[in-house]
């Protein structure tokens, strides 16, 4: 099957003085030309460029749902202008074939002292509907607004989340075979969020072709089949989108020494130099088994002349998807350090690892009563690999749940329970319904 | 909430005038797909795609919508500006040229030789400052958006269009007033007007592009549009120019348009020469502009 969607070397280049000044005024650039005629071009030729978008190729086969991921400044959003045709490659070739939409904004030209109506029909033709088409979903985008009794009041009197939701109306009913989508559902409230992934996931069940740009790595696990890593403007990894996701949020450990890392919070007086994880034997440990009784160790330094009794630290164990599994701090389990020497680490004794096989997130903090130290995310990446947590050789997976924990089952007979819960049937009810 | 199956396209698409893609089973289907649009880092600046402009004539069309709708709702007396504006140049210019200067325009009386030429020369400074400033004003369209560029500043000229022809109803009960007929030749009328709106249109896309890239534009043109006026016979008849600069004057496009309208209004001969220099500059104005827009367009989303 021939590809829709074609990319071979795209590049695109920016200056940077362009970048931080975007328009010139006439006399700037005519004593710049009478002053100093070669300059330009001599600083062009140095270090004042910058490659927004660097040798990207792919192909996308028709419906196929690929999500791009990478962190701001990776040239993502850049990728997707060119396709759109909003801006030119400075090299390179991009070929399409089918009816492309983009939606790069919600809400594109909507002008404040419009009525929602006229803002619809303006808002169509600006996303390339034609009029008829805008008067055939008119009913359906009003409905999917949930603005009806507003519908011929001027927007500038909208709440921002009527705005929004009008906005993505239009869009959603865009009948593209090749959509491109750029961040656009980190607006408005959760209930439209869930509404808007609604709309993408429809689409991408009818056999639309989607470019999907998110920060929102659930997101992307759940709408595309298809991944797309970027780095710096190049294509770091492409394959399945749960591959993808897991590529991208090993990155943050490519970078080994903590010392160098500029992403982190707190006054600095204690600083946590290096996070690692040993057996119960004090042997460093590549990644840990579920199950398995395991030190977590802070090193840290102090600043000279820093003393304190009251440094609490703290490490969260959060999923790939950024979900936190659990906390743990010495002040929960009641342990002061007394004076703390300048250099030494902070340990933590897990004696069970309650973690399915997986690779989490640590994110520690170290804190001298309510003020942070130093706390930084995603500090280390803890492999777990399969390991007996339940002494029974049973694991579940990851997808399953994303921790482990300890139980007992019994069975009772049905007497015997009613005796203990000592209640009537409404109970017994109640308590099936908050487990629904 | 459900999308409709990605349904036949129309034949008009997005990026680049392409065939159509049979699409309610094209995956299945073993038509194969066509090419619909090719991104490439150089374009032909020969290549002026009109008829890709001419598949966004409906935006075209809400823009200007658009523009004239947030004009008149944001204005107390709305629509009657449009003759507001030149009637109160004509009062303006009546006194101060006839009672002070004693300037003679033949059998017209002076309130209505002004009037006629305001009404083109409003116009065409209203087109010309609204489109000059039209692809900044509409930044986050460029930005976000594709569609041929060109149609941003035309729809500035085309949302002055309306204006026009609501300021040139008042010609009628004017005549009327000063008892002046309208001559036969009022049916060549349109032609002046059509010229008028293609040296806008001209002026207009170059502006508006100079100004992506040089923000003076704004500041200088309403000075310029200004001075412009007083060296296009809108107010004073071209018999008080000097014979030895009178040659300038009709290279200035109004002037032919202007004089010549109002020749086809209220009759007279009409000049041939002033007329055949004023279409000559305005198409080159007009070509000139548009192959230089062509040519810049690429780069105002990076810029603007």
């Amino acid at each position: 099957m021939p590809p829709i969607i074609r990319v071979d070397n795209l590049s695109k280049r920016y200056r940077i003085g362009a970048l931080q000044r975007s328009y010139f005024s006439a006399r700037e650039s005519l004593m710049n030309s009478l002053v100093a005629p070669f300059q330009r071009r001599r600083s062009e030729a140095e270090s004042s460029v910058v490659w927004a978008l660097r040798d990207v190729s792919f192909a996308v086969q028709p419906g196929e749902v690929v999500g791009i991921i990478g962190s701001n400044g990776a040239g993502k959003s850049t990728l997707l202008k060119i396709l759109s045709g909003i801006t030119k490659p400075t090299v390179g070739r991009a070929e399409l074939y089918g009816r492309v939409s983009s939606l790069l904004e919600v809400g594109t030209g909507f002008h404040p002292e419009l009525t929602g109506r006229e803002n619809v029909f303006l808002n169509g033709a600006i996303l390339g509907m034609r009029r008829e088409e805008v008067k055939r979903h008119f009913d359906s985008i009003v409905a999917f607004a949930e603005i009806a009794p507003f519908i011929d009041t001027a927007v500038k009197h909208y709440s921002s989340g009527m705005y929004v939701r009008l906005a993505f109306a239009v869009a959603a009913h865009l009948e593209p075979e090749i959509l491109i989508v750029d961040e656009v559902l980190s607006v408005g409230d959760a209930q439209f969020q869930r509404k808007c992934l609604g709309v993408m996931d429809q689409a991408a069940h009818t056999g639309r072709t989607v470019l999907f740009v998110s920060h929102n790595l659930s997101a992307v696990n759940h709408l595309c089949r298809r991944g797309i890593v970027m780095v710096a403007g190049r294509i770091k990894f492409d394959g399945t989108q749960t591959e993808a996701v897991a590529n991208y949020l090993t990155g943050y450990n490519e970078i080994v020494s903590l010392r160098d890392r500029t992403d982190r919070a707190g006054s600095g007086e204690m600083r946590v130099v290096a996070v690692s994880i040993n057996d119960a034997q004090g042997r460093a440990l590549d990644e840990a088994v579920s199950g398995q009784e395991i030190d977590i160790c802070l090193d840290y330094e102090s600043a000279q002349g820093f003393q304190s009794s009251r440094v609490i630290a703290g490490i969260c164990i959060k999923t790939q998807l950024d979900a936190p599994v659990f906390l743990q701090h010495n002040r929960l389990t009641r342990v002061e350090w007394g004076a703390l020497p300048a250099r030494g680490s902070l340990i933590c004794r897990i004696p069970k690892l309650p973690l399915p096989p997986s690779n989490y997130r640590l994110t520690f903090s170290l804190m001298d009563g309510s003020n942070y130290l130093d706390t930084m995310d995603n500090a280390f990446e803890l492999k777990v690999a399969e390991g007996d947590f339940f002494g029974t050789g049973e694991v579940p997976p990851a997808t399953h749940g994303c921790c482990l924990v300890e139980a007992e089952w019994r069975l009772e007979a049905e007497g015997n329970h009613r005796q203990q819960l000592g209640e009537s049937d409404d109970v017994d009810q109640s308590v099936t319904r908050s487990l629904a | 909430m459900s999308i409709p199956k990605a349904r036949r396209p129309a034949n008009q698409s997005q990026l680049e005038l392409g065939g159509s893609v049979r699409s309610d089973d094209f995956i299945s289907s073993n038509v194969p797909l066509q090419l619909t649009a090719v991104i490439e880092s150089e374009r032909s600046w020969l290549k002026l795609g009109l008829k890709e402009v001419w598949n966004y004539r409906e935006l075209l069309y809400f823009l200007a919508w658009r523009d004239i709708r947030v004009r008149y709702k944001q204005t107390a007396l709305g629509a009657l500006w449009a003759i507001l504006q030149p009637l109160l140049g004509m009062l303006v210019f009546t006194l101060l040229f006839t009672s002070l200067s004693g300037v003679t325009t033949g059998n017209l009386p002076y309130p209505l030789f002004a009037y006629s030429g305001l009404v083109l020369w409003v116009f065409f400074a209203n087109s010309v400052t609204y489109s000059a400033n039209s692809l900044v004003g509409n930044a986050n369209l460029l930005t976000k958006v594709y569609f041929p560029r060109i149609i941003i500043p035309t729809a500035a000229v085309a949302a002055c269009v309306l204006d026009f022809f609501i300021s040139c109803s008042l010609l009628v009960p004017l005549s009327l007033w000063y008892g002046v007929k309208f001559s036969a030749s009022v049916l060549l009328a349109p032609i002046f007007v059509m010229l008028t709106i293609l040296l806008a249109t001209g002026v207009g896309l170059f502006m508006a592009a100079l100004c992506v890239k040089y923000r003076d534009v704004r500041y200088a043109l309403p000075f310029a549009v200004q001075l412009l006026m007083f060296v296009s016979s809108v107010i004073t008849p071209p018999s008080l120019i000097p014979e030895k600069f009178r040659w300038l004057f009709m290279l200035n496009p109004l002037t032919g348009t202007i004089e010549n309208f109002r020749t086809a209004l209220f009759g007279g001969s009409l000049n041939w020469t002033s007329l055949m220099a004023a279409t000559v500059v305005t198409l080159l104005v007009c070509s000139g502009a548009l192959i230089y827009f062509r040519r810049v367009e690429q780069s105002f989303a990076d810029i603007v």
